[in-house]
């Protein structure tokens, strides 16, 4: 933490022994009224999860803690299995061997699920959609984004990837092989991209500041930093 | 139960049943390279009516040349689309 240098009363919004005066009243905005109208499927979904509870099955707690978990996982795990992967070809290589084993040594498990790492070559660009719903590797980057689970990108992935791929401002060359894969059953994919060159002698910590959501979907490519 | 090696040649079967079908329509009657297997997995077809799944069904990652999915296909000519298929969707040529 910073060193307090100053006198004066302020919020810092963490724990300090100084009177904050006045400004534990200053004004808020005023709460927005909750109008959101449930769909079919999630007043099912909130009548399932009440009868759970009355019936004893699972506590409200263990559903926030499955909500925290979940959230927990980010695209920031993502980039560190991919640094890590950048910075040691053992690890790469074990990776790419068997990716739900590899992402054990993050303490990260996939479920019921399997993960397939695929790697970004010069030859080959790897880029993941699900056209029949919204398969992810969620176990590795979080919730999906929004404009993955919609039918737009869904249905013009698999059949005009390049142009998908430009409007996400990622240009490839012809020689490139483009591979589309469309995950329709136990697999999840996770892309591993290539490092950027001039970036070799960074640290995996300073990597993975390099290495987006998009670009292990397949959609961009890795920052140069 | 059909095993498929690495670089056989495989027509997707050409069927629409009812029910909870992992093959996408847009695959169904096309040919691809099986590439490799993955495993073998309850069948999500039975499991998705409250079956067990078994016999549990071999699938396969199959590769197909995007210009032959599409016969306006914009893209390189060495552009691909990879699927996991379960074995009993697969038909050797």
């Amino acid at each position: 933490m910073q060193e307090h240098t100053h006198d004066h009363d302020h919020d810092h919004g963490h724990d300090h022994d100084h009177d904050h005066g006045a400004d534990e009243t200053a004004p808020h905005a005023p709460p927005q009224p909750d109008e959101k109208i449930h769909s079919y499927y999630q007043v099912l979904g909130l009548a399932l999860k009440e009868l759970l509870v009355e019936k004893g099955v699972i506590t409200p707690d263990e559903i926030r803690k499955a909500i925290e978990f979940r959230d927990s996982i980010t695209p920031a795990t993502g980039a560190k299995i991919v640094a890590r992967a950048w910075t040691d070809p053992a690890y790469k290589a074990r990776l790419l061997a068997d990716g739900s084993e590899a992402i054990r040594e993050f303490g990260l498990d996939m479920g019921g699920t399997h993960l397939v790492v695929v790697e970004n070559t010069p030859q080959t660009h790897n880029v993941i959609v699900c056209t029949l719903c919204s398969c992810y590797p969620r176990n590795v980057l979080g919730l999906p984004p929004s404009w993955y689970k919609q039918r737009e990108y869904r249905a013009r992935v698999v059949r005009e990837p390049r142009a998908v791929l430009a409007e996400f401002g990622t240009q490839l060359p012809g020689n490139v092989e483009v591979r589309v894969h469309d995950s329709t059953a136990d697999m999840r994919y996770l892309v591993l991209p290539m490092q950027p060159k001039g970036t070799e002698g960074k640290s995996a910590e300073q990597l993975e500041a390099l290495i987006s959501r998009d670009s292990m979907i397949g959609v961009a490519l890795p920052s140069a930093g | 139960m059909s095993e498929f090696a690495p670089g056989t040649r495989i027509r997707v079967r050409e069927d629409f049943p009812v029910g909870h079908i992992r093959t996408p329509v847009y695959i169904r009657g096309h040919q691809g390279v099986v590439t490799r297997k993955l495993g073998t997995f309850p069948n999500p077809e039975t499991l998705a009516i409250g079956r067990d799944g078994l016999p549990k069904k071999g699938l396969y990652e199959v590769r197909f040349r995007q210009a032959d999915l599409w016969p306006d296909y914009q893209g390189s000519a060495n552009d691909t689309l990879d699927m996991d298929i379960y074995e009993h969707w697969l038909i050797k040529v």
